[in-house]
């Protein structure tokens, strides 16, 4: 309970004190680069073979003389959308990008650099964890259309590839009844997902105390704490927008 | 010239400073010496406001620190630079990018005018050709050095070091003993340095200020420490037997 208000208190240090915007710009996008593109290729991988895998299982569960084919496209369609691309995603990206936030800023604290920082004049706070929320609210979401584009895909070569359903089948059924809110919830879902793993690895690793075991255990705790914040926030956005 | 008054700290029900009182000299090394877990590095936090004091002033040149607005605060931190143990270097960044930053962050000089500046510190401290090296790249003692560098940048009034010499050598920590008072005479600053080598104090010490358990015992030049009837300081200081001569002698 105290370390949620701890949370808060320093949600709220990021917006005191800061420096010039022109700063701020420069250093989104170095964060963006180092968020967004290094993540591309784990995203790549993680979506493509997803999709694959939830249209060869779907085919293996329903496909039996009743059910028309193009249900596969179907429902890849709209598990990628609803939750793979957004949710899945999300954990990969606590486990990539949150671990390299809390390592790196608690790395920054046991040397004393956000110290060299205050020192400075400067809000750490601001000045650095600012700048990795607002890139990963970015980048994020770009990720996320990236990963649903490419999991419909991976459905689309797994199942030509087994012959369970046809290029023009496939097709077909993710066209059919498509409801263009579920894009819209599933943005909002990465936009709340990104800001809650990038502010929270920043906390665990900003308030980081010790030595280099800590900053592990730090790195740790900033990947369950996102995982368990991405699942409880999924279910409440899901209870309020569906 | 910095005065303290008074300040005390605690940490959750321990009080690790117990209302310390003193002033720091312009264009004079001031050290605060004392054994390890007294609350040197705790003081020397109270001073540049990196942690606040439960009570107490701070005077900087008679602005008092400790009570100042927003304004006034950045103000005085502008003029403080300040060398970490270990270094604190931005590890992401080149020894130039490092030396660089408060100018970056602090002024809005002309990038030749700051890279001007830089390599004149850098030459300073004594460092050249490494302004492309990364922090990761260079030894320890160069990395004491470009601390300094970065400290003194931006024409600082303030100068604090804590342990400028841990872990280095003792002919290198002679020589960054002796840039950090050379430094300080020649820009007039007004330098703190946490030390516990009595080498460091013996060699630069112009004004001492002993701590034990969180009191200032004593404080004065280290002619006259030498003399002192204070029993704590005299543990201390005749702890090693290269100083036990000079109490026998201290003429040497
Ligand atoms: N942030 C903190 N929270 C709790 N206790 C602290 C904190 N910082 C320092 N202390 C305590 O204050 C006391 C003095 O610490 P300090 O680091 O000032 O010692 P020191 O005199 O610098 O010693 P050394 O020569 O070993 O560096 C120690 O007992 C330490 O445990
Ligand atoms: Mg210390």
């Amino acid at each position: 309970m105290k370390s949620i208000g701890k949370y808060f208190m320093f949600l709220g240090s990021l917006f005191v004190n800061r420096e010039s915007f022109r700063t701020y710009v420069k250093l989104i996008l170095d964060e963006s680069i180092l968020i967004g593109v290094k993540s591309i290729f784990i995203v790549v991988i993680v979506s493509t073979f997803i999709g694959a895998v939830t249209a060869v299982q779907t085919a293996f569960n329903l496909v039996s003389p009743l059910i028309a084919n193009y249900v596969i496209g179907l429902i890849v369609r709209d598990m990628t959308i609803l939750e793979l691309a957004p949710t899945i995603t999300a954990i990969v990206f606590a486990g990539k990008v949150g671990s390299n936030i809390a390592g790196g800023l608690g790395t920054m604290r046991i040397t004393e650099q956000i110290d060299a920082l205050e020192v400075m004049g400067i809000n750490a706070s601001s000045y650095l964890v600012l700048p990795k929320v607002i890139a990963s609210m970015l980048m994020y979401p770009l990720l996320v259309i990236l990963a649903c584009f490419l999991c419909i895909y991976g459905g689309y070569l797994a199942g030509t590839l087994t012959n369970a359903v046809t290029g023009e089948e496939y097709i077909y059924g993710i066209r059919f009844g498509f409801n263009e809110f579920t894009i819209s919830f599933m943005l909002v879902k990465s936009v709340v997902f990104a800001f809650l793993v990038s502010s929270i690895s920043a906390y665990k690793g900003f308030f980081t105390k010790g030595g280099a075991l800590e900053v592990g255990i730090a790195s740790t705790s900033a990947v369950t704490n996102s995982c368990i914040a991405i699942l409880l926030a999924d279910y409440l956005l899901a209870q309020l927008l569906l | 010239m910095i005065e303290i008054s008074d300040i005390k700290k605690s940490f959750d029900d321990v009080e690790v400073l117990k209302g310390i009182s003193g002033t720091f000299y312009q264009g004079k090394t001031n050290l605060i010496i004392g054994a390890s877990g007294t609350g040197k590095s705790v003081l020397l936090k109270c001073m540049v406001g990196l942690v606040k004091p439960d009570e107490g002033n701070i005077l900087y040149d008679g602005r008092d620190f400790t009570h100042a607005d927003r304004d006034l605060k950045t103000e005085i931190r502008r003029e403080i630079g300040m060398l970490f143990q270990g270094s604190a270097l931005f590890d992401s960044k080149s020894v130039e990018e490092n030396v660089m930053f408060p100018l970056d962050i602090l002024t809005t000089m002309p990038k030749s005018e700051k890279l001007e500046r830089v390599n004149f510190c850098l030459q300073r401290v004594g460092l050249s050709d490494v302004n492309n090296k990364m922090p990761s790249e260079i030894s320890g003692g160069m990395k004491k050095r470009v601390g300094i560098a970065r400290a003194i940048v931006n024409n600082v009034k303030y100068l604090f070091c804590d342990e400028p010499n841990s872990g280095l050598d003792p002919q290198t920590s002679i020589l960054i003993d002796n840039l950090i008072h050379e430094i300080t005479e020649e820009f007039g600053i007004t330098t703190v340095v946490v030390t516990h080598d009595m080498n460091s104090v013996m060699e630069i010490g112009d004004h001492i200020m002993f701590l034990h358990k969180g009191v200032k015992e004593w404080d004065g030049d280290n002619e006259s420490m030498l003399t002192t009837d204070v029993k704590e300081l005299q543990d201390f200081i005749y702890a090693n037997k290269f100083m036990k001569r000079f109490r026998n002698n201290p003429t040497i």
